[in-house]
């Protein structure tokens, strides 16, 4: 292997952001016809070499070479055009053109000045008929198509420039099990065919099944590089978490914590009855106890957000009742719902939960100055504690309040915004995937956390795609189908094939 | 809908081709709406006013809104790549002033016009260089772009200055028949070219698709490798150029330089081109849409010329009233759609 030249190979790569460092002494070997993975927790920097590779960052130091030859990537077109191409987690195409154009984009064949659109189509048929995507038709828009095939169509635009190399950030993150098999059929063709694939996922079970070899990496600093036919998953673990697997061992074992009582002596903290809002769920009749964990499951677009949103005020119920310890009440904006202490960390964490541009200081201060009162000023001392505190419980990471949130991994960001709801101190607190594209470190705190609230009284409603995590938590689970609640599960020894099951079972 | 999430659905749900063939209708539907508009206030004006059904009355929409039609072509290219260019109105009358100015000194025409091209679309390419490499809002830099054409036009001077050049008094009196005693002037001609170039452009150049991508989600345009820089900025200068022509234009059609002219007018293209259906977000939207939208607007002021009555104001709060409508149905056809 060892006269044989990488097709990419970086060397001693160092990129510094404000109050972060984000790789240190990285280096990276990517070969023609492999599938190499990178490997790290959130924060150890994956992101930031990928953006690195493809010109979306520059970097401070280091040389990048492409079989052989220096290179520079000031823009991602200059990447590009050295023959790497990239589909990322968020599919980067053009909702609003069609999948031909997408496709095409940039490098449409012309006739005498003029984009000949026959051969536009003639040569995506081609190329989506090489990934097996004969079912797709060229003249569609994009958006009206699912995630997977959005992300089939990245992959399609790469195979047209003719990529030598092939990064895959995450793509199996919104995908169901037929999807991915999908996707890697065509990732092995690609590979087969020379091209070097670097393939990022948090899918442990999906690394092992596809590539060929790992680079890990942990707090920006290189782990190492290793055969994946060599490396346990649980030394794999290790190395990208850097200390023992007591962390693991915890995850697996069932929460140690009493069950909340739920009888008819007990007032539900908050309780509705045939709540639903037209085009979005009905017939939710849902219970909540203090100190209880409520779990919600259902399929992609079941309603399960939707739910949430009715519960937190940030769409208006036009049927049914909520009562809140027992009061009703109508829960008309999110401000209602905070006044009734509800809190409610919702799943896009960009968009609806935190102010990139700030510090991590500014994110907690903002929630901890709204529940206070604007006029009362916290002195700077006090923040200063009550930041640290936080900062120290959460285990945020760069654990400096003056980082800005923007340059913090997922995980962190997902641990800024739980203390941002827990400073207002909620009795009922909504998590909508809290721990979605996040590393088992993270997840780990975020679930130990959970119980912890619970036991200390506080009501949850958790919303989680991993039904594993949600039975792990959850006294109850409610399955959601359809827009609709169909079932309530009390959770004693309940499987994942069982609530499966329920969803699967009834009327279509 | 909201939730992207992980969890194995059970079959996956592609959207069958009768579906995607409604969303690709979807497209046009605002376009379509403005042009049923146009036809059925046409339609309501014939059964107003008999003379109203008259080709000459149809053709007059484009005679008097040449100069209306080529900015909006200009703020069609901004406005897709989800832009704005506040400046076309000052850029208009800086036009005028510099024609009427240079020509009043016994300049050659044809060199006047060339400097009015170059200084519109010099201006644009400035703004266009500034929104792009130092990163600020569009919309600042172009009131800044507004201010500073006015402003040039006042030092040239406060008055109205007559043109009485040859060419233009010929250009501006000069009617090409039609078949029939229909008629209309060379600016027209000059106009439909220039919509048929921006056509060609946006739909059959990389460049043009460029502008739709900008517009659909600039980052993912960016990591496609596409020119995002080089198009943004030329887009701005394109409707400094556009600006340039319409300055030529109203020049012919009012034959005078006024500092006051074209007040506003930077709205009247921004309304057409709404109106026309593309979307202010960017992304979305047709330029013959925005030629329906400037002859909507004629329309309204044809109507309340023929009542008589009305001043001529009414046709501000028409067009307002017409905007506010237009803009909450695409908001509805976008939910339906969504």
């Amino acid at each position: 292997m060892n006269e044989i030249v990488p097709v990419v190979e970086m060397t001693d790569i160092a990129i510094g952001f404000p109050g972060v460092k984000a790789l240190d002494g990285v280096n990276f070997r990517l070969f023609q016809g492999e599938v190499h993975a990178l490997m790290g927790e959130n924060g150890a920097g994956k992101s930031t070499l990928i953006k690195a590779l493809t010109g979306v960052y520059t970097i401070d130091s280091g040389t990048i070479t492409v079989l052989g030859e220096h290179k520079q990537f000031p823009t991602p077109a200059a990447s590009q055009a050295a023959g790497i191409s990239t589909v990322y987690q968020e599919v980067n195409l053009c909702p609003n053109l069609t999948v031909e154009e997408n496709v095409m984009l940039g490098r449409e064949p012309r006739r005498r000045g003029s984009i000949d659109w026959k051969g536009v189509r003639s040569r995506t048929r081609e190329v989506l008929a090489e990934l097996h995507l004969n079912h797709v038709d060229p003249g569609s828009l994009l958006s009206s198509h699912s995630i997977a095939v959005q992300q089939l169509i990245a992959i399609a635009r790469s195979v047209e420039i003719n990529a030598k190399v092939l990064i895959l950030d995450e793509p199996t993150s919104s995908l169901d099990a037929d999807e991915v098999n999908q996707l890697f059929r065509v990732i092995r063709d690609l590979r087969d065919r020379g091209v070097a694939i670097l393939f990022v996922s948090h899918f442990l079970e999906q690394v092992y099944e596809i590539s060929d070899r790992m680079t890990v990496l942990r707090n920006g600093k290189l782990v190492g590089e290793y055969l994946t036919r060599d490396l346990s998953r649980m030394g794999l673990i290790s190395k990208m978490i850097g200390k023992e697997m007591e962390a693991l061992a915890e995850l697996d074992q069932a929460p140690a914590r009493t069950r909340a009582r739920t009888d008819s002596e007990v007032t539900p903290f908050v309780e509705a009855r045939g709540l639903g809002r037209k085009g979005s769920v009905s017939n939710v009749d849902l219970s909540i106890y203090p100190g209880e964990v409520v779990g919600l499951a259902g399929l992609l677009g079941a309603g399960r957000t939707e739910i949430a949103r009715l519960l937190f005020g940030a769409d208006k119920a036009d049927e049914g009742s909520i009562r809140v310890k027992g009061v009703s009440q109508r829960i008309r904006s999110p401000r209602t719902a905070i006044d009734k202490r509800i809190g409610f960390c919702s799943e896009d964490r960009k968009e609806e939960g935190l102010i990139g541009d700030l510090s991590v200081r500014d994110n907690l201060m903002l929630a901890m100055q709204a529940s206070k009162g604007w006029a009362r000023r916290i002195p700077r001392r006090v923040q200063d504690e009550l930041v640290a505190e936080y900062i120290a419980t959460l285990d945020i990471r760069p654990a400096n309040p003056d980082a800005l949130i923007r340059n913090l991994s997922g995980g962190n960001q997902q641990k800024v915004l739980l203390a941002r709801w827990l400073i207002t101190s909620p009795e009922l607190l909504i998590l909508d995937e809290p721990t979605r594209g996040i590393d088992i470190g993270a997840k780990t705190q975020i679930q130990k956390l959970v119980n912890k609230l619970a036991t200390e009284g506080m009501s949850i409603l958790f919303i989680s795609s991993e039904l594993e995590e949600v039975l792990r938590l959850s006294d109850r689970v409610a399955v959601i189908k359809d827009r609709e609640m169909v079932a309530e599960i009390k959770n004693d020894d309940v499987s994942v094939e069982d609530v499966m099951t329920v969803i699967a079972g009834g009327t279509q | 809908m909201s939730s992207l999430s992980t969890l194995t659905p059970l079959t996956v749900k592609e959207p069958t081709p009768l579906r995607n063939r409604m969303r690709g209708g979807a497209r046009y539907a605002p376009t379509l709406a403005t042009l049923g508009l146009f036809i059925a206030m046409f339609a309501v004006g014939a059964g107003m006013y008999p003379s109203f059904l008259s080709g000459q009355v149809f053709l007059n929409l484009f005679i008097d809104n040449t100069f209306l039609i080529v900015l909006a072509v200009g703020m069609t290219f901004v406005i897709l790549t989800g832009g704005i260019d506040l400046s076309v109105g000052a850029v208009v009358a800086l036009s005028m002033m510099v024609s009427a100015t240079l020509l009043q000194q016994g300049w050659n025409p044809a060199t006047v016009i060339f400097l009015v091209l170059v200084i519109g679309g010099g201006l644009g390419l400035l703004m266009g260089l500034i929104i792009q490499y130092f990163d600020i809002q569009p919309f600042i830099v172009t009131l800044a772009g507004m201010f500073l054409a006015r402003g040039l036009c006042y030092v040239i001077s406060l008055d109205s200055i007559p043109v009485t050049e040859g060419f233009f008094t010929s250009v501006a009196q000069a009617q090409i028949p039609l078949s029939g005693d229909l008629f209309v002037s060379p600016g027209v001609l000059l106009a439909l070219a220039i919509v048929a170039a921006a056509f060609f452009i946006l739909h059959h150049t990389r460049f043009g698709r460029t502008v739709y991508a900008i517009g659909g989600n600039e980052h993912s345009a960016m990591l496609m490798g596409l020119p995002v820089t080089r198009t943004k900025v030329l887009v701005y200068a394109l409707s400094g150029l556009c600006s340039a022509v319409a300055g030529v234009l109203f020049s012919f059609y009012s034959l005078s330089g006024y500092s006051l002219a074209a007040q506003g007018m930077e709205l009247d293209a921004i309304a057409a081109v709404v109106i026309g259906g593309t979307l202010l977000t960017g992304g979305t939207g047709y330029v013959l849409g925005s030629v329906v939208g400037v002859l909507v607007l004629g329309i309204v002021q044809t109507f309340i010329a023929y009542d008589g009555t009305l001043s001529s104001w009414w046709t501000k709060i028409v067009i307002g009233g017409l905007l506010l409508v237009f803009i909450l149905l695409q908001r509805l056809f976008a939910r339906r759609t969504a």
